[in-house]
């Protein structure tokens, strides 16, 4: 039994008219880490918000289907007992920090004081996640004084501090430094070893390449394709639909055009662009 | 319309300076990209060209006026800033009142207003959505009513903050038209950006901030090369110059036609 089942997934948002997801049909393993990748309006943040329990609960809107996380049905749950499983960080950090605090510490104190986690395991918690995320300087600022990368760490790190057994991201590090953003995937790549379940809504394929285990490419709110990252971001169907592709595969297809590229398998990740364009 | 900026000091906070110490000339009609970590300064440093910020030391002129000198409202007219955030910027019921919003307070005429609405909405492809409101759209579409509502002002001077954010492919192309488009007409495009490919294949100058300084400023080719000094500031160089130095090419290229240019001469 996969620990994610979604079978026949489709949703329609209250006002809409239209579904944003259509007959969803998805199994992840325990421990897996999988980037959902397509086009703004694909369907991305809805799958995050379908798995985090937000939809059906919060949105309301038309849902029929089955979404199951570690043999619980999302519609069966409550909310509340929900997120003691799920943990989602949303696209814009700005949206998801509680306004209530004073503080980053306090902030990312705010779910662990609901759900009474005692005050010395909170504080302990609460440092070690701050330091996996390197926030640990930021502890004492308000988190509106923040840029938005820093704000951005910080909604991640309130979430990764809850110890989720699902972590689901939309777009965890769109207004994060290029290293940064490398370092934020590892991370959250260790995480997934050490047996979390990762599903992430990205768009930087080079560091879906190198750390995901699996793509699922939306479109129009279907399932286009599914596969391990090299099949998935060197595929014609992806160029074809407009999906956007790293500059090693766009640019290796064109070399390839001009015999300048000898592999029969395009690169997704630098290793493979170097091994591909190396002088033999 | 020049942007002249002499040892700029600021701090939000005593204990917290953000910015320390930066001179820069910005000439008219320049395309810079602005880059670097998070928290190196880069928004408080542009919040500074149009007066939101206003120095703690040093001073920032835009063309003759000294920031400190003409109020926020004065300098619309001259600096146009899409914030980072459409939604701390969008207020209005539908599309077409928001995007006319800025040129009929900068006091422009009727025709001119509708001249610019027009453009604005044809550039960032809103054609048709002006009885929209603009929290009936998709954050993508959300961006590009922030940025047709600053470029409908005509202003000399266009400020983006980290437009293509979340955005995919076809935006991140529809943002570089625009952008492309505002160099055709001779004005001046500041973009804070992280997507390092982005910056590679559409700007002219690159400045490289780092804890409130400024760490390299020069054309993308000088700077964006520059690994290991980028790397004080947690910026990677484009994905192929990193690939192009690793196979050895011999000049430092930025953009898919050098790379594929360099790897043909290599090939003989």
């Amino acid at each position: 039994m996969a620990f994610i089942n979604i079978q026949n997934l489709t949703y329609q948002y209250p006002t809409a008219k239209a579904p944003v997801l259509q007959n969803i049909n998805l199994q992840i393993n325990e421990g897996e880490f999988v980037a959902v990748i397509g086009a703004n309006g694909a369907g991305k943040s809805t799958l995050c918000y379908a798995l985090a329990g937000f939809v059906p609960h919060f949105f309301k809107g038309e849902f029929s289907g089955v979404v199951e996380v570690n043999g619980i049905q999302s519609s069966q749950a409550a909310l509340a007992e929900w997120v003691l499983n799920v943990g989602l960080a949303f696209q814009n950090p700005f949206n998801q920090i509680s306004g209530a605090k004073y503080t980053v510490f306090e902030e990312i104190a705010f779910g662990l004081e609901n759900i009474g986690v005692e005050r010395e395991q909170m504080k302990s918690r609460i440092e070690a996640a701050m330091k996996l995320t390197g926030i640990a300087e930021l502890a004492d600022r308000s988190p509106y004084s923040l840029s938005g990368g820093q704000q951005q760490r910080v909604a991640l790190t309130s979430i990764l501090v809850m110890q989720p057994k699902l972590l689901v991201l939309d777009e965890p590090t769109s207004q994060m430094d290029p290293i940064g953003t490398r370092e934020i995937f590892a991370v959250i790549r260790d995480l997934s070893n050490s047996g979390m379940t990762v599903v992430m809504a990205e768009h930087k394929m080079e560091w879906i390449a190198n750390f995901a285990d699996r793509v699922i490419a939306l479109k129009d709110g279907q399932i286009l394709l599914e596969g391990k990252p090299n099949e998935v971001l060197t595929s014609d169907v992806l160029a074809e639909n407009g999906f956007g592709i790293s500059r090693y595969t766009s640019t290796a297809r064109e070399a390839q055009k001009r015999n300048l590229w000898k592999k029969d398998s395009l690169p997704v990740t630098l290793e493979e662009a170097v091994e591909g364009f190396r002088r033999k | 319309m020049n942007i002249t900026i002499s040892d700029l000091h600021f701090s939000y906070a005593p204990n917290v300076k953000a910015l320390n110490g930066i001179s820069l000339t910005i000439n008219a009609g320049e395309q810079v990209a602005i880059i670097g970590q998070n928290g190196a300064g880069k928004t408080t440093l542009v919040r500074h060209l149009n007066g939101l910020l206003k120095p703690t030391s040093g001073s920032v002129s835009i063309g003759d006026w000294d920031t400190t000198k003409h109020s926020v409202a004065k300098l619309a007219s001259k600096v146009g800033y899409v914030f980072q955030n459409p939604d701390e910027q969008l207020f209005s019921k539908d599309v077409l009142t928001e995007v006319e919003f800025g040129p009929k307070n900068l006091g422009y005429k009727k025709n001119k207003i509708d001249q610019l609405v027009k453009r604005a909405l044809e550039l960032t492809e809103l054609t048709g959505k002006q009885e929209t409101n603009p929290y009936d759209l998709s954050p993508t579409w959300r961006k590009m009513v922030a940025l047709a509502s600053i470029l409908a002002m005509d202003t000399p001077i266009v400020i983006f903050d980290e437009p293509t954010t979340g955005q995919d492919f076809t935006n991140i192309t529809r943002i570089a038209n625009v952008i492309a488009e505002l160099k055709k007409t001779g004005k001046t495009v500041i973009t804070i950006t992280h997507d390092i490919d982005f910056c590679a294949e559409n700007f002219e100058r690159v400045i490289a901030l780092s804890k409130g300084q400024v760490l390299l400023d020069g054309s993308p080719r000088e700077i964006l090369g520059q690994e290991e000094i980028l790397a004080q500031t947690y910026v990677d160089p484009p994905q192929l110059t990193r690939l192009g130095k690793k196979i050895g090419l011999q000049e430092t290229v930025i953009t898919p036609q050098e790379f594929l240019k360099a790897l043909a001469q290599r090939a003989g």
